[in-house]
């Protein structure tokens, strides 16, 4: 297919919903910084710009070129890691950024998109049978866990879970038995005492502490749920109106316009602005699935479903956590949230699932992975 | 193909039943939405409500410390302080650059910063700089535009106008430990300060008063909108000490040069009227921040600037003790004032010689001229036959070997060893020599500086149980604390001494200043309105071998500083007339007569003179 081909093939629709989700938070961005396009609005905007640029050139490459550089990428992940291990730029406590000057990398972003490339590429013409061999549970399972230890001691809980969550979510997909997922969470429950006294650091536990009991430390840890809590529940159905948000605006709730943007979004518009922005999501998780439906090649569906995990992963998390359904672990929602790292590697990932649809009939040859371990 | 049927059916089975499961999962959100935004609607109204309204605590004034006539000793004076709030910044290090460009930060405050912000939340304000001067705090208001996230906050700073001359009586306030803030909500407001020695410290509650409270309206950045309501605190209490602040100045001054203390008392009364420790520390220095070489210097200077050695020292008393000695002789009936001994300049008992200062002897001595001259031999005989324990029992009643309780801490207990106190704690029986010893006040025998007041007191005072204080009172104003003053006055008990024998022992401290043989005649006063009495003391800290006595003792001022011997005076005045007693310990002085009776002459002159009723 000719490159024009190819970008009449794109699913229009679905870039359309991003693009519409992407402008909810442009509104958002924009309430935040109290009725100013700077600093966030604007920036957010020329990032988009360049995230969908970037997703459509991710697009139309062949697939089979992601599929032939997919653990390059994730050796490449592997390594911007180990170098914020041993030395990137310190922000807020955490390392996590490597600075380049004009802009900062955060590896930990890179290694989402990378771990479903990685494990999609190990397992798209591996035989059901062997699927569930020790050693091809055990591969795919270091592939995850190296870069997750490797993020959890930045650090961040927050990518952390959710590395693995996709990784081992995709484990499932290409059907390991279920007898696996019980014996690892036996063992993970197990695992929790030595994480709890080793791994975890303080402010880690005080957050996983103060979310079984808010009130423990309201000043303190539990004092964002509250407020993000009491913001939303304050918008009623209707919300309080755009920019008018008072909890937001005088400053209450923290972080408004990354981790607890969805709480603003509840808090002016309402429990009707809420569910739009949910629905909005969930026609994207629809296109994404029926996308995955319509690949012919397993390397397709397995991206797929692996872009549509993490996707749906990233938001649930982040909602659940305004909500104080889940503990605080510093998670953005997704095209809403302010942050760039995030932006690039989402549309990336949306790329991705846009490059299997347009190479929905392409025929991927096994290559030379039959039957082998790599 | 066939594999390829049955990986697909798998993954499209799974796919579905994950995709189910995001469904039902976006459900469960919209229901919890529903939830807090319909269901607990009204309830989060409220609390939205509520927290535009904050409460915030008002840091109540802290009360003063005045001397006996209300002078100040220990006041607060207003303090500029610059504050930020790091949410609001948003560039740290452009903020920080405009604000170097008007007032200094060191490399040590941006440390501090550093730490704070990566402490505390990112609301809270940060404290950057305090007691800036106004003509700063004015280019910080001009540019408020461009240092977004910083503000000018106004506070309250303690300041001792006398400065070290009041530390070891005042002690120092400094920030709360973290430990502390937990404690009460009082000590989370950005730099407030608690006692931490001294008065500061034991009166801290009092000094602090009650804090206020005021309900405004405010958003997280800490800027208030407008006052809703205001709850009034206390301030704190003011406290009266019974320190005269010019008399305690003038002894400061006066002992400045060396390692030395001092405790001027009323005798009858018990009030201190001077406390004072040198070398000594500046408490205002603790109000801007030491940095971390000027505490090194503090903490290793051999002086010890932090130890106040007027209640805390502990020397042998030397000469000033054979007071002690003769009164216990007088009440056992062992000497009468006519009772001779000869004084050939050294005493054998046993193997041992113990010798007297003046090498050739003072020849004939009684109790009086005894006194008066300072001869050790005397006080030999006399002791040899006491016994040491009626010797411990006698200075007990009269103040030594106990400590008072009085409103500083780190008194020192001293000590008056007994035969049983020997055997209990050094395992060993008493030997005779160390009972010569005691009777010249050296040996095991230890007494701080304020004990030494007190035991004179009781002396002169015609022997009443007195026990010294620095409290005049505490109150709000002045006519409270003078209807309270009266009660206040201890009425001491008698400690059961013949008052004959006390005139006869004053008799002879009397003599010690006024007559030619005396050893304090050169320092004594002139103006028969203020002569003084009293007795010198000359403590050994080194020990003298037998060579050397042949050779010719060392003098003082040929011995390094750490050799020489302790220099000590108790004084009273006026003598026909007692009020005031002074006690003087200079550390490595040389001769109590040359070096300390000099200091107690001034200070009992002072004392006598600017003294109101």
């Amino acid at each position: 297919m000719t490159i024009g081909q190819k970008l009449l093939q794109i699913n229009w629709v679905f870039v359309l919903l991003i693009c519409l989700t992407a402008s909810v938070g442009f509104l958002m961005l924009y309430s935040a910084s109290n009725g100013r396009m700077d600093p966030w609005a604007t920036r957010q905007i020329i990032r988009f710009f360049i995230g969908l640029t970037l997703m459509l050139i991710v697009a139309i490459v062949d697939i089979r070129v992601w599929l032939k550089y997919a653990y390059v990428i994730y050796f490449i992940a592997i390594g911007l890691l180990l170098v914020v291990e041993f030395g990137g730029i310190i922000g807020m406590g955490a390392q996590r950024w490597i600075n380049f000057g004009i802009f900062n990398l955060q590896p930990s972003e890179i290694m989402k998109v990378a771990i479903i490339l990685a494990i999609a590429r190990y397992f798209y013409a591996r035989r059901l049978e062997y699927v569930n061999s020790f050693i091809h549970i055990s591969m795919p399972l270091v592939l995850i866990i190296f870069p997750a230890l490797l993020i959890l001691r930045q650090p961040d809980l927050g990518t952390t879970i959710l590395l693995v969550a996709t990784g081992l979510t995709m484990l499932f997909l290409v059907g390991v038995k279920l007898w696996f997922f019980a014996v690892g969470l036996v063992f993970s429950i197990i695992a929790c005492y030595p994480i709890w006294n080793f791994v975890l650091l303080d402010y880690q536990k005080s957050r996983l502490l103060t979310f079984f009991d808010p009130g423990r430390d309201p000043l303190g840890a539990g004092y964002h749920i509250l407020q993000s809590k009491i913001a939303l529940g304050s918008g009623g159905i209707f919300g309080k109106g755009f920019l008018k948000g008072s909890q937001s605006h005088l400053s209450f709730l923290p972080e408004k316009h990354t981790d607890f943007i969805f709480t603003m979004l509840a808090e002016e518009l309402g429990l009707i602005g809420g569910l739009a922005l949910i629905f909005l999501y969930l026609l994207m998780l629809i296109y994404a699935f029926a996308i995955s439906v319509r690949c012919r090649n397993h390397f397709g569906r397995l991206i797929c479903m692996g872009v549509s995990i993490s996707f749906f992963l990233n938001i649930f998390v982040n909602i659940s956590m305004v909500m104080g359904i889940l503990p605080i672990v510093g998670m953005p929602l997704p095209l809403i949230s302010y942050g760039g790292s995030a932006m690039m590697t989402l549309m990336f990932s949306f790329g991705l699932l846009l490059c299997a649809f347009v190479h929905r009939d392409t025929h991927i040859s096994p290559g030379d992975s039959e039957g082998r371990y790599i | 193909m066939f594999r390829d049927n049955e990986r697909h059916k798998t993954l499209s089975r799974r796919s579905l039943f994950l995709f189910g499961g995001q469904i039902a999962l976006l459900s469960g959100l919209v229901g919890r939405m529903y939830y807090l935004q319909v269901v607990e609607s009204e309830k989060f109204k409220t609390l939205a409500d509520e927290n535009r309204i904050s409460y915030r605590i008002i840091a109540p004034k802290r009360g003063r410390i005045l001397d006996r006539y209300g002078r100040l000793m220990a006041i607060n004076k207003l303090n500029y302080r610059v504050m930020m709030v790091p949410e609001n910044v948003n560039d740290l290090k452009q903020i920080l650059e405009k604000l170097t460009r008007i007032i200094d930060l060191s490399r040590y405050d941006l440390l501090r910063l550093k730490r704070d912000i990566k402490r505390y939340r990112s609301f809270t304000p940060i404290l950057l700089k305090e007691n800036l001067e106004w003509d700063k705090i004015a280019k910080i208001e001009v540019n408020t535009e461009q240092l977004e996230g910083i503000f000018i906050d106004v506070g309250e700073q303690r300041f001792y106008p006398s400065g070290s001359a009041v530390a070891a009586v005042c002690g120092y306030v400094s920030q709360v430990t973290d430990q502390q803030k937990k404690t009460d909500p009082l000590f989370s407001i950005p730099g407030f300060k608690v006692g931490k020695s001294g008065m500061e410290k034991f009166y801290d509650i009092a000094l602090r008063g009650k804090s206020g409270s005021k309900q405004i309206e405010v958003n997280a950045f800490g800027r208030q909108i407008r006052e809703l309501e205001k709850r009034e605190g206390e301030e704190g209490k003011d406290v009266w000490l019974t320190i005269d602040l010019e008399l305690q100045k003038y002894v400061s001054q006066r002992l400045a040069r060396e390692s030395a203390s001092c405790v001027v008392m009323d005798i009858h009364k018990g009030d201190l009227l001077a406390l004072v420790s040198t070398p000594s520390f500046d408490p205002n220095a603790f109000n801007r921040g030491l940095t971390k070489s000027e505490w090194q210097k503090i903490l290793n200077n051999s002086r010890n600037p932090l130890n106040n050695k007027a209640i805390s020292g502990q020397y042998a008393p030397g000469s000033t003790f054979k007071m002690v000695v003769a009164l216990a002789a007088l009440e056992k009936g062992i000497i009468s004032n006519r009772s001779n001994y000869f004084c050939t300049g050294s005493l054998e008992l046993g193997d041992s010689i113990f010798h007297c200062w003046k090498k050739n002897g003072h020849g004939k001595m009684n109790m009086i001229s005894a006194i008066a001259q300072s001869c050790d031999v005397y006080f030999y005989e006399v002791a040899k036959r006491l016994g040491i324990d009626a010797i411990s029992s006698m200075a007990r009643r009269l103040g030594l070997g106990q400590i008072f309780n009085i409103e500083l801490s780190g008194e020192a207990k001293g000590l008056m060893p007994t035969r049983e106190w020997k055997k209990k704690n050094k395992n060993s029986s008493w030997q005779q020599g160390e009972t010569l010893l005691a009777g010249i006040g050296q040996g095991l025998i230890l007494a701080t500086p304020l004990q030494l007041a007190v035991m004179t007191s009781r002396i002169v005072n015609g022997g009443k149980a007195v026990t010294p204080r620095l409290t005049k009172g505490i109150s709000l104003n002045k006519s409270d604390l003078d209807s309270s003053n009266n009660s206040k006055l201890g009425n001491f008990k008698n400690i059961g001494i013949n008052i004959t024998n006390l005139d006869l022992v004053k008799k002879s401290m009397s003599f010690v200043t006024n007559s030619p043989q005396g050893t304090a005649f050169r320092a004594r006063i002139i103006d028969p309105k203020y002569r003084f009495g009293g007795k010198t003391g000359t403590v050994q800290v080194r020990r003298i071998s037998a060579e050397e006595r042949e050779i010719g003792v060392k003098k003082n001022k040929d011995l390094e500083w750490h050799e020489r011997d302790h220099a000590l005076f108790v004084g009273y005045a006026p003598l026909s007339n007692p009020r005031y007693v002074v006690s003087v310990v200079v550390e490595h002085g040389g001769g109590g007569s040359t070096v300390a009776a000099p200091l107690a002459r001034d200070i009992l002159l002072k004392v006598q003179k600017t003294t109101k009723s």
